[in-house]
């Protein structure tokens, strides 16, 4: 039998299937973060119920993001869960120390723009990616 | 640490895939483990012993 062959472990279906509920709650989430946002830019426009309903949805839908996320680590393997782990210190260690050193430039005017929330989500997510590559590759 | 992963996996034919399935991992993390690269915890260590009908030690040595 070669690995071609070989039915899927439990272990994998399981795995699979965190993954792809994981996909799902991101998904749901990006949405109802789209819907609250350009939602009350172009659709509602002047209802704060409607609004804050919006963002208490994307909230809620946030936290199935967050407990599916637990679910789909908690089901890696030990070394899936080593590089999560690295990765995720290094997102967590540049975006704090990054962020607030983009802030500081905001704050004293050193830059003209303003520091965004979204720039420093973009920095973290970047980061991330980098720290599972290299994981990958340091185990390969 | 060295460990004999790879032999015990060869004298029963088994792929990686095969041996992953046994263990519950990923066919990379057996492939790390086979090169030295991860070490595994002493949970999964048992758990490749017990799947050999082995000790801890026969199936991995302090390098």
């Amino acid at each position: 039998m070669n690995e071609n062959d070989m039915p899927q472990s439990d272990w994998e279906a399981s795995n699979k299937q965190n993954t792809v509920r994981l996909a799902w709650w991101t998904a749901a989430w990006v949405i109802t973060m789209a819907v609250a946002v350009f939602g009350a830019q172009f659709v509602w426009k002047s209802s704060p119920w409607l609004t804050l309903a919006a963002i208490v949805v994307n909230l809620g839908v946030g936290v199935g993001m967050i407990i599916a996320n637990r679910r789909h680590l908690k089901g890696l393997d030990e070394m899936q869960q080593k590089i999560q782990l690295e990765a995720m210190a290094l997102s967590l260690g540049v975006g704090l120390i990054g962020g607030l050193a983009y802030s500081n430039l905001d704050v004293t005017n050193l830059i003209a723009f303003d520091a965004e929330i979204s720039h420093l989500v973009i920095l973290m997510a970047l980061t991330y990616m980098v720290g599972i590559a290299s994981g990958v590759r340091r185990y390969r | 640490m060295k460990n004999r992963l790879k032999v015990l996996r060869a004298e029963r034919d088994w792929t990686q895939a095969r041996l992953a399935a046994e263990l519950e991992v990923s066919r990379q993390t057996i492939n790390a483990i086979e090169k030295g690269k991860f070490d595994p915890s002493l949970p999964l260590a048992f758990k490749a012993a017990r799947l050999f009908g082995l000790t801890i030690e026969d199936i991995f040595q302090d390098s």
